[in-house]
């Protein structure tokens, strides 16, 4: 065990891994940071996206050890730090785009991202985008209109 | 808040997102107790053996290890109980092997559980378990359940047969259908597959067991749909542990889809390896062990036949049906393709008899049980699809030959048994015919062929029985369960309500939508109004939530006892404004006397029931709060219409979901965001089910598609967006909120609408000879059968 | 997993030095490597990350016209990179995996795993690349030896990947449905001195060149020209998601949809 900070959410943390310690288990068993979660054990399903130095990442498939020193956003960084969603969680809640809250933090993050890297993406662009983050719950529809809506593009999901 | 944003038939918000947005969700796999142990389970990698013997010793000698768990443990306690017990045609009970919680002198599925090691880390347990090694002598195995009935590799040799039953429903009709399809004018017959499933709920199994030694009592936290029935059959059936010694608590649970109604043999081994160990034990669930080790749904192999006058008048429906119970039966197992299935033969339409056959086999696979639907998708999807050969061989549109045998005339009893009460099935055929714009298609298909791609046009209609049901019903079917469900409304001083109710949410919204309806029939905000479910400690008894039953019983069951209470607060406010309670009026949140301007407000009168100085003390007890349990009197059937339209690549036998429509009647509806939420997941399932997803197991009895690599997944690149409606409304006759339930729909009646589109396209571009292919229609089987000549 | 050290050096010189211990193994973008540790189906005594190390980053041009890309250099990174200079190759990138796995997969850890159903295989010997690695040069068609199976020896290293640039090129994937690796893609590259066809996912074999695509491209540069052709079924894979028959197939119309976008 040796002791490995980074920065998250803003914040210096520290905690300890091993060689083979998940940046996933480090920040839901180091941390405490149980909003990461894990869906499958292939790197498929995107449930553990997080943000590893602005890049989505999935972190079931990283080691704690290579994000030393890093700067990680997790769900639990997302919203201003009185409690207000940011834009696209609360597009999340306005457009139904969540059930049973499993893969939502790996939604958001990875729509975050990909707001980050394209502003206005179209719907097959979001599509695209969302390729590894898999969904039970919604049919993906309501995720994809809140993403849209949520980079200003209300008026395209309106009629959907 | 004006009430029009939160009351019934308001697209409310949900509450729950917040915690789940921010990271604030309480998973079970997110609770970890002070000194817990971890278990890993050494599951079988062969699908067939004779279990020679175990040798745990390496395995106890290594790190960390607590203990070694194998079958000889577990002398003392039941096999895992089955919930219901079918009676075969001849009068005779289903065969009902032992259902062992670790393998018992034979292992019979690929991922069963041979033996259990508890360690204080879980890679400790991980490297343990690697070190216990079964002593097996591979048998043959069988899979497929059709096979599985020529008994020649028996799965369960003491009883003698791999045949569990042979269901013929209705028995009496059997001689009536045959001569029918003697006299028919045309008959068309249909074999087809229904395929094998994996549930996939996103959150894995998670439980962890937690023993008091100064209480007595157990506390299992776990991954469930119905915290109280896992602890009637795990306490009652299996451990023998009173019920008062005993909670279960299922907190934020991440999908269930069925698969987590069942009580598995994880959970009553942590509950009872933690009073072994005398420490908490937690077992979380990897993807890949979940293939193996989560029931499984659908694996129907049939022959359906349909008989019709030249008119296209169905005269007569005979079925096949071999069902697939995989190596035990699993919780619900068996009512799933007899009553949930044959029970629904008749659809949508006035066919006069029917005739259900089923066998169900045992094979050494996963065992099978209720998944999205459950029966009603196996019905259905026979159903539509020898509708649409039907119309295609006798020269008939196939809305038009839906459109002439539609029951029109309500309530309307079947030849199986149900009677519907209420539907509209040519409004909803309208509607998504509209929402469809089916008067387009031809021009983009127009536009498709441009591109060189084949479009094609799918119909479907359905009809589900929902709202499970009537306890003396079930009970006379072999239900070995009460289906009511129970709420208890409690009133706190200063006005503000609690509701415990016995269904669970784990994505429906309930602590929204039950919230919305309260504060309607109260005419309070919402907010004063909060829902508590999932914690049998303070919950009263509840069956929980599966067949689209929730807000149809379980609602149900919150409005009894939110009336009750309402009925003691008006004699209450009775006394208070010294009037006859027959006399006051509950609205806005105000109780005022009829025809005068007296009122009192909803909080001086919960006030009063607490502090009941001014209070008829000798007529009434002080106090607020009132349970009622609700138990149907039918079964809800919600039905409607759906339309889709595909592009197949005939070079590469791709197909694209183009468009899909959905015209639903669910009754009222109570938050039509949610309910087109519950729709849209339905039908990303069911497009799962038709173009993607299969089970598939090698003739060793290895599932080869045992996690994301092989098993397709719908992601979002694979679906579009979805046209849903839920305006045809024809309430439910009989219950008190004239609903019907929604959860299942999409997942019923899309699998038999997309199928229908590729054959619909198919045909139109020049590929006549392809009537039908099987689920999964993957780029490898359209293009197949294109090429089969 | 089993236990294991993880070693993260900053220089090539520190890397190989780490991997001169027993059992030592180096760790990529660690997207394949890590989902097979977790299955316990690797057990390295240390993992020696190439993240670090800086000389192995980045993509950069030779006064030949040749883009070097550092063997740690992520498939987003080519895809954003080298767009520009070479679009069929950027577009390859950004096909793999998904866009997570694009930020950390490597096109070193790809080409030295040479799974018979991975992109990057493809765009090496569809492209005639050149994989430079600490001890030598090694052109891709001498690489490639089968599923999982490269010449690279015990403690040899990729550094960088050396890409001709073609004239123009192409990419066409058909994905496995379930995994979205390629069930058969076909990489298409013409230069002045000829064309070359690389296929990925169909053969039992890993990625091949299709010689006679090649000459008959050579000739006439269009759809048009392989329509006629076709590779046996023979020593293609067959699995759940596609017969030999079904690749071989698809082994042409991918080919031709490649030249038809590479245009």
């Amino acid at each position: 065990m040796t002791k490995v900070s980074m920065t998250v959410n803003g914040k210096p943390a520290t905690a300890e891994a091993k060689g083979n310690t998940l940046l996933v288990d480090y920040l839901r068993e180091g941390l405490g940071l149980t909003g990461t979660h894990v869906g499958c054990d292939t790197s498929q399903c995107g449930a553990c996206v997080v943000h590893v130095d602005g890049e989505a990442v999935k972190a079931c498939s990283i080691f704690a050890l290579e994000a030393e020193g890093a700067e990680i956003t997790t769900i639990e960084g997302m919203a201003a730090p009185d409690g207000t969603l940011s834009a696209i969680q609360q597009a999340f809640q306005d457009y139904h785009g969540l059930q049973c809250g499993f893969c939502t933090p790996g939604m958001v993050m990875s729509a975050a991202a990909l707001l980050k890297e394209n502003p206005r993406p179209s719907e097959q662009e979001v599509r695209d985008y969302l390729e590894g983050n898999l969904c039970r719950c919604t049919g993906y529809h309501n995720i994809v209109r809140a993403i849209m809506a949520a980079s200003g593009q209300e008026s395209a999901v309106a009629a959907e | 808040m004006p009430k029009d944003e939160q009351g019934i038939g308001a697209s409310t918000k949900r509450r729950e997102d917040i915690r789940f947005l921010t990271g604030d969700g309480n998973y079970t796999d997110d609770i970890n107790l002070r000194g817990q142990a971890h278990v890993v389970f050494l599951r079988s990698q062969v699908a067939h053996g004779r279990l020679r013997g175990i040798d745990p010793a390496a395995a106890e000698a290594m790190p960390g290890v607590i203990r070694v768990f194998t079958a000889k443990d577990f002398e003392s306690a039941g096999g895992l109980p089955c919930g219901w017990q079918v009676t075969d045609r001849h009068g005779q009970p289903m065969k009902e092997p032992k259902h062992p919680i670790l393998a018992e002198g034979k292992v019979r599925h690929v991922g069963e559980p041979i033996a259990a090691v508890v360690a204080d880390t879980l890679e400790q347990a991980r490297d343990a378990a690697e070190a216990v090694i079964p002593d097996i002598e591979e048998l043959p195995a069988v899979t497929n359940p059709k096979d599985a009935a020529s008994d020649a590799s028996l799965v369960h040799d003491e009883i003698g047969t791999n045949l569990c039953y042979d269901w013929g429903f209705v028995e009496d009709n059997k001689a009536k259908v045959d001569a029918a399809f003697e006299a028919a004018d045309h008959v068309t017959t249909l074999e087809l597959v229904n395929n094998r499933l994996v549930p996939n709920a996103m959150e894995p199994r998670v439980s962890i067991g937690d023993y008091s030694r100064g209480t007595g009592e157990h506390t299992l936290y776990t991954t469930s749909q119905n915290p109280h029935v896992i602890r009637l059959l795990m306490g009652a059936f299996v451990l023998g542990i009173p019920e008062h010694k005993l909670r279960v608590v299922a907190p934020d649970v991440g999908g269930g889809f069925g698969s987590k109604i069942f009580h598995y043999a994880e959970e009553a081994f942590c509950t009872f390896a933690a009073k072994a160990i005398n420490r908490p034990v937690k077992w979380t669930c990897q993807r890949g062990e979940s293939f193996v080790s989560d029931a499984h749904g659908r694996d129907h192999v049939t022959k359906i036949e349909l008989a019709l006058d030249k008119d296209g008048l169905f005269q007569a429906i005979r079925t096949d049906t071999y069902a697939n119970m995989g190596a035990y039966l699993s919780t619900f197992a068996p009512s799933v393709p007899t009553w949930l299935h044959g029970t629904l033969m008749a659809g949508n339409y006035r066919t006069p008899l029917i005739y259900v056959n089923v066998k169900a086999t045992f094979t050494n696979t996963v065992p099978v049980d209720a998944y999205r639907g459950a029966g009603r998708p196996e019905a259905t999807y026979q159903l539509e699809r020898v509708i649409d050969k039907a119309a295609r061989e006798m020269g008939i549109d196939p809305i038009e030959i839906r459109r002439r045998n539609f029951v029109t005339e309500f309530p309307y009893a079947t030849p199986v048994a149900v009677e519907y009460d209420t539907g509209d099935y040519h409004a909803t055929m309208d509607k998504v015919l509209e929402i469809a714009d089916a008067a387009g298609f031809e021009k983009r298909r127009e536009a498709s062929a441009k591109k060189g791609l084949l479009r094609g046009f799918g119909i479907n209609a359905y009809i589900e029985a929902c709202g499970i049901a009537p306890s003396n019903l079930v009970g006379q079917l072999g239900a070995r369960a009460g289906l009511y469900e129970s709420a208890t409304v409690r009133v706190n001083a200063t006005g503000g309500v609690v509701v415990m109710t016995g269904s669970h949410s784990h994505g429906q919204g309930h602590e929204t939508t039950f919230a919305q309806v309260i504060a309607d029939m109260i005419g309070i905000d919402a907010d004063q109004v909060d829902v508590v479910h999932g914690d049998t400690a303070n919950t009263p008894m509840g069956m929980g939530t599966y067949g689209s039953r929730s807000i149809a019983v379980g609602g149900s069951a919150m409005v009894r006892a939110a009336g009750k209470v309402i009925d003691k607060a008006k004699k209450i406010a009775a006394h208070l404004m010294e009037c006859s309670p027959e006399d006051i009026e509950l609205k806005d949140g105000k109780f005022s006397v009829a025809g005068t301007d007296k009122s009192v407000a909803w909080g001086d009168v919960t006030l009063a029931a607490y502090v009941p100085h001014n209070y008829p003390l000798e007529e009434m007890e002080p106090g607020l709060e009132e349970t009622a349990f609700y138990d149907p009197a039918n079964f809800t059937y919600p039905a409607g219409a759906y339309a889709c339209e595909v592009e197949v690549d005939p070079e590469t036998g791709k197909v694209t979901l183009c468009s899909f429509a959905a015209a639903d009647d669910f009754g009222n509806v109570i938050n039509p965001m949610i309910v087109d939420g519950q729709v849209h997941g339905g039908i990303g399932q069911g497009a799962g089910q038709a173009l993607m997803e299969a089970a598939a197991y090698d003739a060793t009895g290895q599932l080869v598609t045992g996690s994301y690599m092989d098993y397709t997944m719908p992601r979002a690149d694979d679906l579009p967006y979805y046209a849903v409606d839920h305006s045809c409304q024809t309430p439910c006759t009989h219950n008190p909120l004239g609903v019907k339930g929604c959860g299942e729909a999409g997942a019923i009646a899309s699998p038999p609408t997309i199928v229908n589109a590729v054959v619909d396209a198919l045909q139109r571009g020049g590929h006549g000879h392809v009537t039908h292919i099987d689920m999964p229609l993957t780029p490898l089987r359209v293009w197949q059968a294109i090429h089969q000549r | 997993m089993y236990a294991f050290d993880l070693a993260r050096p900053t220089s090539v010189a520190d890397a190989l030095k780490a991997l001169q211990e027993e059992d030592a193994q180096p760790l990529a973008g660690g997207q394949t490597l890590v989902p097979t540790l977790k299955a316990r189906l690797a057990a390295p005594s240390t993992l020696v990350s190439l993240r670090g190390i800086s000389e192995m980053q980045g993509v950069c041009h030779d006064d030949q016209g040749r883009i070097h890309i550092g063997a740690a250099t992520t498939h987003a990174a080519v895809e954003r990179e080298v767009a520009k200079d070479y679009p069929g190759l950027a577009a390859l990138a950004g096909q793999i995996g998904d866009p997570a796995v694009r930020n950390r997969g490597t096109i070193g850890g790809s080409l030295a795993n040479n799974d018979p159903s991975a992109c990057y295989p493809a765009a090496a010997l569809g492209s005639g690349a050149t994989i430079v690695t600490n001890a030598r040069e090694i052109p891709a068609d001498d690489f490639f030896e089968g599923m999982f199976t490269t010449v690279l020896e015990e403690d040899e290293l990729i550094f960088s990947v050396r890409f001709p640039v073609p004239k123009v090129s192409a990419y066409a994937k058909f994905a496995q449905p379930a995994s979205r690796f390629a069930l058969t893609g076909v990489f298409v590259a013409q230069f002045d001195d000829g064309v070359r066809v690389a296929v990925t996912g169909a053969s039992e074999d890993g990625v091949f060149r299709w010689s006679e695509a090649e000459d008959a491209l050579g000739r006439d540069f269009s759809a048009d020209a392989v329509a006629g052709l076709s590779v046996p079924a023979e020593g293609m894979i067959g699995d759940l998601h596609g017969t030999p028959e079904y690749r071989a197939h698809l082994v042409g119309v991918m080919t031709r949809r490649a030249v038809a976008a590479a245009g």
